[in-house]
């Protein structure tokens, strides 16, 4: 049997022409002693270290901006795992990036109580108070879990609402100035519900 | 006003967030007697007798839930507390957290003495920080405290409590893509059985709560099961966090006995539509409950059971209204765009019959579609409830089903009138969101 010669249609093309990216080690990657120690720190939290891959990202995306192809394998060094199990979990979360985003990011709800309310209107005047500036990334978003105070956004990690189409261009220059963004619509001032003007 | 606040008492108070401020309320003071004076089968059966059923969609029964946790030592059990309130409509555990979050922690540890579990987890979503933030400040003042760690208050019981955030997935929500995404994973559902009561993180038996299911058990143990089922209906004893929102005056959470009439909810308390306005229909447990008419729904008791025999749901407690200048099917559209951005893509009839969904609803605000259409969109309803892993799907097919049934000759008039304008509009107006999964 073993003379027969092999179909070549079974193995052409089949052959990977890399092997796949193994768990990389520490020395090859530059991992900057800061985010060793945070990712080092994270694992500790949890009975088993893989559970810190989202919190490992979330410090990758913070030093860098958003979740580099470089982050993720110094993080995938220090959690001893693979980079593309990192990447798999990245493209996974809305929130953690692939791609390079500004160093501003304003979600804008679209759902159902915010859209009854104007959110897209907002969306828009947000993408038109931006203007393509690069360094402010501006996104339509599902539920934020605000919809008291729809139409709003989350600027900064911080929810704001309700937001009339007109203040975007206000918080965008406050963003651009490095102030306070609209402070008076900030969620945290609000008061419960039922005990606004009474 | 109707408003019985247990849950949300002294939320108005700003030092309420901080443990001297909410042990001037006596805080902590059923942690102490659960940990010092109590056994964890008498909690358990404290909180069974209670009859809490659960805040955050299901409904199920607290206590049988925690008892479905195997009994005894030799193994590593855990508790889980679901904070990836994520459903549209609901905001309730985020008012909770924000205001009281030593309320959650206190809850969690009584939780945990009664599962046994000696670690616990909250999973809050990550668009929370504000929120994450205040519970990290507040967890590390229960470790200070000793009401965490090791060897709470001196009684030999250790527990260690974890904040972790999420990063942004509906689907983390549903209590096994929440364990697979605490474990590091994409979170997508697992299989069921094995239920996480048998076997859920690291494959150890958990328990995995809500929220405001968590944040009654505190007050639960302080003034008894009896005490608690003077609240609400007998089925749904209680007070519940009610998220009110859409096309009302003062949307906002108000916390009110279970089974008051919906009309006092939407009307007295959150201001009813603007003036002259009605309500054409509402959601009345959040995005994945079955829409109710206004004529239908607006008289029956805010409960359970008065919600399930209406054909829809309590679910998480949020009421989204639409009054009569909203459009059903451009709402059935939004409501399906939703689940399909955040179907995790592993069951094909969630996969494919959310994006079908779409692209069908799509074609009917454009006036592209032909009245068979519906036939086909209530079809394809039908074929995801119960054939996937989640809930996920049958969450967007029960309103959207529901919407075309009841709103079925609005559906065939927009069908018909939709013109040239609407057909640009429908399309543009909705935006893409961010990152769509499938």
């Amino acid at each position: 049997m073993s003379d027969l010669p092999l179909d070549p249609a079974l193995t052409e093309g089949r052959v990977p022409d890399r092997v796949p990216e193994g768990v990389p080690e520490l020395h090859e990657v530059g991992c900057p002693p800061e985010l060793k120690e945070r990712i080092e720190e994270l694992m500790g939290r949890y009975p088993d270290r893989k559970s810190a891959s989202i919190p490992a990202l979330w410090a990758v995306q913070r030093l860098y901006g958003w979740c580099t192809p470089e982050g993720i394998k110094q993080a995938a060094a220090v959690m001893r795992v693979t980079p593309a199990y990192l990447e798999s979990v990245a493209s996974f979360y809305d929130l953690l990036h692939t791609e390079p985003v500004g160093s501003h990011k304003v979600a804008v709800c679209t759902n159902i109580s915010c859209w009854m309310r104007g959110g897209d209107e907002l969306l828009d005047a947000f993408r038109a108070a931006a203007g393509g500036d690069e360094d402010i990334f501006v996104t339509g978003f599902e539920c934020l879990g605000a919809c008291d105070i729809a139409p709003m956004a989350s600027i900064d990690e911080r929810y704001f609402g309700p937001l009339e189409a007109a203040e975007a261009a206000t918080a965008i220059e406050q963003l651009r100035a490095g102030e306070d963004v609209l402070p008076e619509k900030a969620l945290e001032k609000r008061p419960l519900a039922g005990d606004a003007d009474a | 006003m109707p408003e019985t606040r247990i849950l949300l008492k002294h939320a108005e108070d700003p030092e309420l967030r901080t443990l001297t401020g909410y042990k001037r309320y006596n805080g902590y003071g059923a942690l102490e007697r659960a940990y010092r004076e109590l056994e964890a089968e008498e909690v358990l059966k404290e909180l069974e007798d209670s009859g809490l059923r659960g805040r955050g969609g299901a409904g199920f029964s607290m206590g049988k839930k925690a008892s479905f946790l195997p009994r005894g030592g030799g193994m590593n059990k855990y508790l889980c507390c679901n904070a990836d309130e994520s459903e549209p409509g609901a905001f309730k555990d985020r008012e909770l957290m924000q205001r009281n979050p030593h309320q959650l922690i206190e809850g969690i540890a009584i939780a945990a003495l009664a599962a046994d579990a000696g670690h616990a987890f909250i999973f809050i979503r990550g668009e929370y920080d504000l929120q994450a933030d205040i519970l990290d400040a507040a967890v590390a003042e229960a470790y200070e405290a000793g009401y965490l760690g090791q060897n709470i208050l001196g009684t030999h019981r250790d527990l260690e409590l974890v904040v972790h955030r999420g990063a942004g997935a509906y689907i983390c929500g549903e209590e096994t893509a929440l364990l697979d995404a605490l474990e590091g994973k994409r979170g997508n559902p697992r299989l069921k059985p094995p239920f996480p009561a048998v076997q859920g993180l690291y494959g150890g038996p958990t328990l995995i709560n809500n929220v405001e299911t968590l944040a009654n058990v505190p007050r639960i143990v302080a003034h008894g099961a009896e005490w608690f089922t003077s609240f609400g209906t007998e089925q749904s004893p209680g007070t519940k966090v009610v998220s009110v929102s859409g096309c009302v005056q003062r949307p906002g959470n108000y916390e009110v006995e279970l089974g008051i009439p919906t009309r006092e909810l939407i009307y007295d308390l959150a201001g009813g539509p603007a003036d002259g306005r009605e309500v054409k229909a509402f959601y009345p447990g959040g995005s994945s409950s079955p829409v109710l008419t206004g004529e239908e729904g607006l008289d029956l008791p805010y409960s359970f059971e008065d919600m399930a025999a209406a054909g829809s749901m309590l679910g998480s407690g949020s009421i989204i209204v639409a009054d009569d200048r909203v459009s059903i099917p451009h709402m059935a559209l939004r409501t399906a765009r939703f689940y399909h951005h955040e179907s995790c893509g592993k069951c094909t009839p969630c996969r494919e019959g959310t994006n079908w969904t779409v692209k069908m609803l799509e074609r009917v605000v454009r006036g592209e579609a032909t009245p068979m259409d519906l036939d086909i969109v209530a079809s394809v309803q039908e074929n995801i409830i119960g054939h996937c892993l989640c809930v996920l799907g049958d969450s967007m097919a029960m309103p959207v089903g529901a919407m075309v049934r009841k709103f079925r000759e609005e559906f065939e008039e927009v069908i018909a009138t939709a013109g040239e304008e609407n057909r640009i509009a429908a399309v543009q107006g909705a935006p893409e969101t961010l990152g769509a999964a499938t």
